[in-house]
């Protein structure tokens, strides 16, 4: 993911929301530093970021009706750019801060000319986020166990 | 009943102060940190966020500092701050299939695609106490491995049975409304989807009982697990203003599948059924606990003769919340001055009537 930009090879709503996930996934402080790179213009906020609540849903056996598991605290923002570019987010936490970086980071990446340039900024946090996954996979292979049926002795 | 009372300003203010100060304890020990509970104590958190019905471990973590470690107490500042909020909408159902592995384990098959890994479990240890804790340290860091070709595609076991059709199939999504507990009060019966919201957010001790209870005859079901699986999934939700699914980042589950002995009929063959548990955060005990008593509800449904605590449906889901529980119990607890007075009455006037009638038997008798 970090080494291909994120709009290639994928339509645009799909890297739309890979762009998210990495927001979402990312910290308050990379999102600030990944902005900062970008001289955003100033921005306005559509609504001003708030705090609820998402429904997290889950399946009865894992794949059949679904159920209400229990409620996930959600932070939303959406803000305009001065050309009229709208941007989104939606992020699990309290967040309000992060939430309208993210929404930012949104509208300026639906400019297809600033697009490259909001993908390289984001780069570093797609590094983190990417070895953090690594590493926790390796961890959790060092743990991978083979059990043996051991022949009963009454046979 | 309780009646209101009034009075008692300065000494309510008063206690709460020495709440507070009690709380924080001998001020010459360092004061936890939100970001330290949090960190250190994941399971507790994961626990009140499970019965407290919402997902956020910062918050779990403060009111556990607030509640003084009392979960239940815990639970209740949740919940309390959960109706403070707008609800945006419902998430798609989580994929737990695609599930970023961190712990799976099997009971049934010792060789599964994707692997069984222990990931950070109590399970083997000698629960020995270990003083070395007791004093700051550094921690070995934790080994490891490159992980084989399969790791990362880890299908459910139950979907290995239900290939060969060994196991009931999971109800068919049928695109009909789903239950919510929190905006409507339950009506009997109460369907699966709704049972199993209940469990979720229900007591771990009493979800474990009544689990424990099916296993000591109350209501057997023959129990196997097929999985327990511990991990992150991601979570997508779908704005009216996109229209599309956004993701809101991942979530750590439990998920447990019960395997239970089989039914048939003339015209069915026999095959395995299923209990299903998923919880908030890491709990296998009350994942697995809950997909016993998901298992032991469905007796009714599955033709078993329905004798026992856990099969009752009404006695699980009217109890197993310990928000409600702990609500009623500790209303004991209030002034009820003016219904006692009405009892002491009472029982004045029962004795004073039970000591006429009796003298004048001694009377009759002399």
């Amino acid at each position: 993911m970090a080494t291909s930009p994120l709009h290639q090879g994928r339509d645009e709503s799909a890297a739309r929301r890979a762009v998210m996930a990495l927001c979402a996934d990312a910290s308050r402080d990379d999102l600030d530093a990944a902005l900062q790179t970008l001289a955003a213009p100033p921005i306005e906020d559509l609504r001003p970021p708030e705090t609820g609540l998402v429904m997290a849903t889950g399946r009865i056996g894992g794949d059949g009706r679904p159920f209400n598991l229990g409620e996930v605290s959600v932070t939303r923002a959406a803000i305009r750019l001065p050309d009229g570019a709208t941007g989104f987010a939606y992020h699990l936490g309290r967040d309000r801060m992060k939430a309208r970086l993210a929404a930012t980071l949104d509208a300026l990446w639906q400019d297809p000319s600033r697009r490259a340039r909001v993908e390289d900024a984001l780069r570093s946090a797609a590094e983190k986020a990417e070895a953090a996954r690594h590493r926790a996979a390796r961890r959790t292979a060092a743990t991978r166990v083979d059990f043996l049926t051991l022949a009963r002795g009454e046979d | 009943m309780y009646v209101a009372v009034k009075g008692g300003e300065a000494a309510i203010d008063n206690a709460h102060r020495l709440l507070a100060e009690t709380r924080r304890g001998d001020p010459a020990v360092p004061e936890l940190t939100v970001a330290q509970i949090r960190e250190q104590m994941t399971l507790l958190v994961d626990r009140v966020m499970a019965e407290g019905s919402l997902y956020d471990p910062d918050l779990a973590a403060l009111a556990l500092k607030q509640a003084r470690g009392d979960v239940v107490e815990a639970v209740f500042l949740v919940r309390a701050f959960r109706t403070t909020l707008p609800r945006f909408g419902a998430s798609k159902p989580v994929d737990t299939g695609a599930m970023a592995v961190a712990r799976r384990v099997s009971a049934t098959f010792k060789d599964l695609p994707g692997g069984q890994v222990l990931g950070p479990t109590f399970d083997y240890t000698h629960r020995l106490i270990d003083f070395a804790l007791a004093a700051a340290g550094t921690v070995e860091p934790a080994a490891e491995a490159e992980p084989r070709d399969d790791a990362g595609t880890c299908p459910r076991v139950t979907d290995l049975l239900a290939q060969d059709g060994l196991i009931e199939p999971s109800p068919p999504d049928d695109g009909a409304p789903v239950g919510d507990l929190t905006r409507e009060p339950v009506d009997y019966p109460a369907d699966r989807a709704l049972r199993l919201q209940a469990l979720a957010r229900g007591d771990e001790g009493f979800v474990l009982g009544l689990g424990y209870s099916t296993q000591r005859g109350y209501g057997r079901t023959h129990p196997f697990v097929g999985e327990v699986r511990v991990g992150d999934v991601a979570v997508e939700f779908v704005p009216e203003e996109l229209g599309f699914p956004v993701p809101l980042g991942r979530i750590r589950l439990t998920e447990c599948q019960m395997v239970n002995q089989f039914t048939g009929s003339g015209t069915t063959p026999p095959q395995f059924t299923r209990g299903y548990g998923l919880t908030f955060g890491q709990s296998e005990r009350k994942a697995m606990a809950m997909a016993l008593v998901d298992r032991a509800l469905r007796a009714a449904e599955l033709g078993e003769p329905v004798t026992s605590p856990a099969q009752d449906q009404e006695f699980v889901l009217a109890h197993c919340d310990s928000l409600q529980a702990t609500g009623f119990v500790e209303h004991l607890k209030l002034p009820h001055y003016v219904d006692f007075q009405a009892e002491l009455e009472l029982v004045r006037r029962l004795r004073a009537e039970f000591f006429r009638d009796s003298d004048s038997v001694q009377e009759a008798a002399e």
